[in-house]
């Protein structure tokens, strides 16, 4: 599903991203982590499309198709979804017209029909079930004055109604407490399937409890350096990330 | 000959199709004068700082455009507000069209300035309110001098009117400039209740240069709400001179959404003349290549315990320019006063323009005033954020401008203007999708 090949990028100058390699198949969960400032976000921002970052080297292909140069909404529309360490907040745009939007004009792109209002109410009334997210709150405005909790429910909320093949979550466990953890893991888990791909970012172990990868990876400067099952994030919590810089040097 | 010779040797002209021997033409003579003293007004001027109508006085206007005009409805329709029950007054080249008029008096007076200057009925009326709150200013005493027709809408106490009025101004101009000075006069009265939709519309890619000045009269607790939608030919500009009377308890709102045209210019005044008064000016500018708009508001707070409210949002594309220059007066004797004032501006460009300036002059003690500008552009990584749930950029972009614009179209309280307000930014901004928010 995800290829990435010797990826270099690099933001205003500063190299971030050093030859980075990463195949992600389709049905399989992927975390990566690593120390703050090894580049997890700036690969799930690279992956989203943000211009501020410049690829200089590699190749980013997403089932079979090289995406490197394509827009953000493009990316969007081939299954990419990335939810935001930091959601925005956007006033005066409704959590409902704005998922709305977003799903007709990425059917638009596609060359379909609006979605009929019917089907849409039906579905965000299953996806809001799902994560157990109260009617009053869609009709607010998009994350404006949201706990963070709220934020990151939201875009899980986001992404169950997108539908996406490739979701990336960055630090989605960030700020969450136990119960809203558990709603967001079980939210993930069900829109599973064996054809969609999930990367999980965390610094954390966990939410690899209620998300169990297939492949943890360690970013370390700009590059994995390290990849192995599930056992190798608790030995990561156990143990912090020294040993593998230790390990790099020797 | 520039704009004002022309203007003033004219004069002889209009006094031959007018009856001199009235009140009114005192009136008209006084302002004449005071026009042909202070001509037009310069950037010398405080109040023309930051506003040039040179390149507007160019043209060699045609000021009183004797052919009969007659236009389609079907041509114009879509300039009314069509899908529900209205009055309408319309002028073509500033001639009354009866044809696409709707007016009465049923109960009401909804016709013309002509008739109410002439007609002995009107008299009482006219003595009492005719340039009673217009200021003498230069471009509001060229209209005075010229004042002969335009909107005359009376509404006894106790009523309330049931359908909206529109007041539409077309301009043909299909061989030359023209220059038109539309006069509206609108006295409500006690507890009386109207909505007004005021729009100029030119119909030519000549210059079209309109210097309205309407006076609106509000009784006690009277509610006058009005909509002036300036979306006008590129080629065609506007001096808008309103002055508003309020009296104790009247609620008076004006919304103005300013999207098209060359150079617009609003001039919007509120007196309040009694207590617990409360005025509500809101606007949304959105304009891109040259185009200039200019809001000057002012709102007078003279009696106690009044308020006011002030919510303009402007978005500037391309070399457009705005101005919002909102003047704030609580007298000593106005305590308890609530006066709120917000100015909002998005950039898009790096090479439009806003000057902001809030003007508060308080003399009172006890009063709340608030006043709030912000420049800005639109927020890159919010435009990221929805364009990786698939939203275009351009869609992106429109849909936060609109988000932007819309406190300010929550308070318009009929649904079809609304409606064909939200259609205008989606047209303005270039995209099809349905703002619903």
């Amino acid at each position: 599903m995800l290829k990435i090949e010797n990826l270099h990028a690099s933001i205003e100058g500063k190299v971030i991203l050093k030859g980075l390699n990463l195949q992600v198949n389709p049905g399989e969960v992927h975390a990566i982590m690593g120390p703050n400032g090894a580049g997890k976000s700036t690969l799930a921002n690279i992956v989203a499309g943000k211009e501020e970052y410049e690829v200089t080297n590699g190749s980013i292909e997403l089932n079979g198709e090289d995406i490197s140069e394509l827009a953000p909404e493009e990316r969007a529309h081939n299954g990419v979804f990335l939810s935001f360490q930091y959601p925005v907040e956007i006033p005066g745009v409704s959590v409902t017209n704005f998922i709305k939007t977003a799903i007709n004009e990425t059917r638009k792109a596609k060359g379909l029909e609006d979605m009929p209002a019917k089907d849409m109410l039906k579905m965000i009334r299953e996806k809001s079930e799902l994560l157990e997210i109260d009617r009053k709150f869609l009709s607010r405005s998009l994350n404006e004055g949201f706990s963070g909790g709220e934020k990151k429910r939201n875009e899980i909320f986001q992404m169950a109604m997108l539908e996406p093949k490739l979701a990336i979550l960055d630090e989605t466990d960030s700020g969450l407490d136990i119960d809203a953890l558990r709603i967001v893991a079980n939210g993930v888990n069900k829109l599973k399937s064996k054809d969609n791909a999930v990367i999980v970012i965390t610094h954390y172990q966990r939410l690899l409890e209620y998300i169990v990868p297939d492949f943890v990876h360690v970013l370390y400067d700009g590059k994995i350096v390290k990849t192995g099952d599930a056992s190798l994030a608790l030995e990561l919590e156990a143990k912090g990330y020294d040993w593998i810089k230790e390990e790099m040097v020797s | 000959m520039d704009l004002k010779e022309k203007i003033v040797s004219s004069y002889v002209a209009f006094e031959d199709g007018v009856d001199v021997n009235t009140d009114i033409h005192e009136i008209r003579t006084e302002a004449f004068q005071n026009f042909e003293k202070l001509g037009f007004p310069t950037k010398k001027l405080e109040a023309w700082k930051y506003t040039s109508l040179n390149s507007i006085l160019k043209e060699d206007y045609s000021i009183f455009p004797d052919k009969e005009k007659t236009i389609n409805l079907a041509d114009v329709k879509k300039y009314f507000i069509h899908d529900i029950d209205t009055y309408k007054v319309v002028f073509i080249d500033g001639k009354y069209s009866s044809f696409l008029s709707e007016t009465t008096h049923d109960a009401i007076d909804v016709c013309l300035m002509s008739s109410a200057l002439n007609k002995a009925k009107y008299k009482p009326v006219i003595e009492n309110y005719f340039n009673k709150v217009a200021k003498q200013d230069n471009l509001t005493s060229l209209n005075t001098a010229f004042a002969k027709e335009g909107a005359y809408i009376n509404i006894p106490k106790n009523t309330e009117v049931e359908k909206p009025i529109q007041i539409i101004n077309f301009t043909t101009g299909s061989v030359e400039a023209t220059m038109t000075q539309p006069r509206n006069l609108i006295v409500v009265g006690q507890n009386a209740h109207v909505q007004i939709i005021e729009r100029h519309q030119s119909l030519t890619s000549n210059a079209v240069l309109t210097n309205v000045v309407t006076e609106v009269f509000a009784d006690r607790d009277a509610t006058v709400d009005i909509y002036k939608i300036q979306n006008d030919h590129i080629a065609a500009s506007l001096v808008d001179n309103t002055y508003i009377e309020q009296q104790s308890k009247s609620v008076v709102s004006v919304h103005t959404f300013s999207f098209g045209g060359n150079i617009t210019r609003n001039n919007l005044n509120f007196y309040q003349k009694g207590e617990y008064i409360d005025s509500i000016l809101k606007g949304i500018t959105i304009i891109e290549g040259k185009q200039h708009v200019d809001h000057h508001t002012l709102v007078h707070h003279i009696e106690p315990n009044c308020e006011s409210h002030q919510d303009y949002k402007g978005i500037f594309d391309e070399r457009s320019t705005g101005v919002f220059n909102g003047k704030v007066i609580v007298e000593k004797e106005a305590q308890k006063t609530n006066a709120y004032q917000q100015n909002n501006n998005v950039l898009v460009s790096d090479r439009s323009t806003i000057n902001a300036k809030p003007q508060l002059e308080i003399f009172a003690d006890d009063v709340k005033c608030s006043h709030g500008c912000t420049i800005g552009q639109l927020d890159e990584q919010a435009l990221f954020y929805m364009q990786q749930r698939g939203i275009p950029q351009k869609e992106a972009r429109a849909l936060l401008m609109y988000a932007f614009a819309n406190t300010v179209l929550e308070s318009v309280k009929i649904p079809e203007v609304k409606e064909r307000i939200t259609k205008l930014i989606a047209t303005k901004l270039n995209v099809n999708i349905g703002f619903n928010l």
